[in-house]
């Protein structure tokens, strides 16, 4: 950014906002690790942008915006913390508390500690000590920078509960000194595990339902992927890489998977030219990646220096990460790609579907991911082959109530031409499921059935 | 920073693992200066629950609450976070038959 004394205000407040849309969670980061507390961060933060609108005009933009208003909320947060002792009048550890604030100024060339900010609040944000809601309502609020009221839109929950979730999450994190940094290289791989099964948690809050508030939800599912981005840029690991694939993969037939009124349509009957070839492209690169026989590699963004440097670092991670091998993200990805790549139906193929079911099955024996691998073997041998695979996994009792298990043996059924069971099946799904695009789906194929 | 790890076993896996087990891991978190205070307790059958109310002193027989999982030892650790007191933590024996709850000592206030 040029140093431009003459701007216009109006011109400088709109690079602000710019550069508070871009940059205000970095800043935001920084001052967490600096100040070791995220109200006082957030405070600082604030305080340093209007800092910016209010001097900038006077003495200019700085060339390196995002440091000074890491050292001006820095400063601010220092100055408050004196002001509020003078009120006070308690305490000599106010001085020992405003001295033990490091000063970043000092260290702006260690791009690396900066560039892995980002990083440890979304590892903060993802603590496994932190409840699975907190963990996503503070992911939400801190990386993505989204209002209380908006995540509780999105969430379809009262704003006073987001906001008493997050309120809590953030006690116990300074309570219980919850750390903010980056985990070492042995719990990497689990600690990883939790960031990105909150991002996917958000995705699919924003992808499986479609009816209703449709335009907040397709926002989270953007935002998801932002975050996904995020993630694969600071952490180049395969299932970052992976999870950033599968979502892509599944947000590029949003389009087709509804009709005019909101009516569910399955992925056999989907119009294939309104999927977005765009986030397929892109996804299928990632599935590259994330499977390739080599550890993978990503151009850093940023500046040649701290690129470098960040290469280092995360070669370093990764020499002494457990040989990292692809996980049931990168697998789904594949999956997903195989039908991306698919002219049709009945122009996929099943046979390597089933095959990375087969592998996806061993890593992750769930019977959910058992009943998938059933369907796509009654797809690739026909119905006859699944149905006994399904009937098996419906007895086993795990998935007595999840609905899609009786929607598949229905589907099985009727394509076998066994009516009165297809029936049964149907409205047993009908009755367990509970998301009104689902159940219109349902219900029209329990009308459609021969008597 | 202190964090008391409390462990939570039900009654029929008090004694699933050996006293000599335990003792040898208490030992090696000692030697290694991490230990403020560890002890095991007896079954909550032989606890005294006491009360001050309206100066009166009670005394019940048992527990404050009965629970499927009964309080049988603690470990007072100290260490510089929670992931570091995790780590401590899941070096508690009785982790792997019943379960361990770490919470942060709080610094009482000095101000009347």
């Amino acid at each position: 950014m040029s140093l431009d004394a003459a701007a216009a205000p109006a011109d400088i407040t709109a690079t602000v906002a710019t550069l508070f849309r871009r940059d205000s969670r970095k800043v935001l980061a920084t001052l967490i690790r600096l100040l070791g507390d995220f109200d006082l961060a957030e405070e600082a933060m604030q305080d340093a942008f209007r800092a910016a609108v209010e001097q900038w005009p006077r003495d200019g933009i700085p060339a390196n915006p995002v440091p000074w208003l890491v050292s001006a909320g820095r400063f601010k947060a220092i100055d408050g913390i004196r002001r509020r002792a003078r009120f006070q009048a308690i305490d000599g550890d106010v001085a020992t508390a405003v001295e033990a604030i490091p000063d970043s100024a000092a260290r702006w060339d260690e791009g690396e500690e900066i560039a892995d900010d980002p990083l440890r609040l979304i590892f903060t944000c993802c603590h496994p000590s932190l409840s699975a809601d907190a963990q996503v309502a503070l992911t939400l609020r801190e990386i993505s920078g989204l209002t209380t009221e908006e995540i509780a839109r999105a969430f379809l929950a009262p704003p006073a509960t987001l906001a008493q979730r997050i309120v809590r999450a953030k006690a116990k994190i300074r309570a219980a000194r919850i750390p903010y940094k980056v985990p070492e290289a042995r719990e990497l791989g689990e600690r990883l595990a939790s960031v990105l099964r909150v991002i996917y948690l958000v995705f699919n809050e924003g992808y499986s339902a479609s009816a209703g508030t449709s335009l907040t939800r397709a926002d989270l599912s953007a935002e998801a992927i932002r975050l996904g981005r995020l993630v694969v840029e600071l952490l180049p690991e395969r299932e970052a890489m992976g999870l950033l694939a599968l979502m892509l993969l599944q947000e590029s037939r949003r389009g087709a998977r509804t009709g005019s009124n909101g009516e569910l349509i399955t992925l056999e009957a989907q119009d294939r030219s309104l999927w977005n070839r765009a986030q397929i492209d892109e996804g299928l690169a990632w599935v590259e990646l994330a499977l390739a026989a080599e550890a993978p590699t990503v151009a850093s963004s940023g500046t040649a220096a701290t690129a470098s440097r960040r290469d280092s670092a995360l070669a370093a991670r990764r020499r002494d990460a457990p040989a990292a091998r692809f996980g049931p993200y990168a697998l789904q990805a594949a999956i997903a790609a195989v039908h991306a790549g698919a002219a049709s139906a009945e122009a996929t193929d099943w046979a390597e579907i089933v095959g990375l079911y087969d592998v996806l099955v061993r890593l992750q024996p769930t019977p959910v991911v058992a009943l998938n691998r059933a369907v796509a073997v009654a797809m690739r041998d026909g119905p006859a082959a699944g149905l006994p695979l399904i009937e098996t996994l419906l007895a086993d009792g795990q998935l007595q109530d999840y609905h899609l298990a009786h929607a598949a043996r229905a589907d099985i059924c009727r394509r076998l031409g066994r009516h009165a069971d297809a029936r049964a099946s149907y409205e047993r799904a009908l009755a367990l499921a509970r998301q009104e695009p689902e159940r219109a789906f349902l219900a029209a194929r329990l009308r459609d059935l021969p008597p | 920073m202190k964090y008391l790890c409390l462990v939570y076993l039900e009654d029929d896996k008090l004694h699933a693992i050996r006293d000599s087990e335990c003792l040898a891991a208490s030992e090696r978190l000692h030697a290694e200066g991490r230990i403020v205070a560890a002890e095991a307790l007896h079954p909550v059958h032989t606890a005294t629950t006491l009360r001050l109310r309206d100066g009166t002193l009670t005394m019940t027989d048992g527990p404050f609450a009965e629970t499927k999982e009964q309080l049988a030892g603690f470990y007072l650790f100290d260490a510089a976070d929670l992931d570091e007191a995790v780590a401590l933590a899941a070096r508690i024996p009785p982790v792997r038959t019943g379960s361990i709850e770490i919470r942060p000592v709080r610094e009482l206030d000095p101000t009347p």
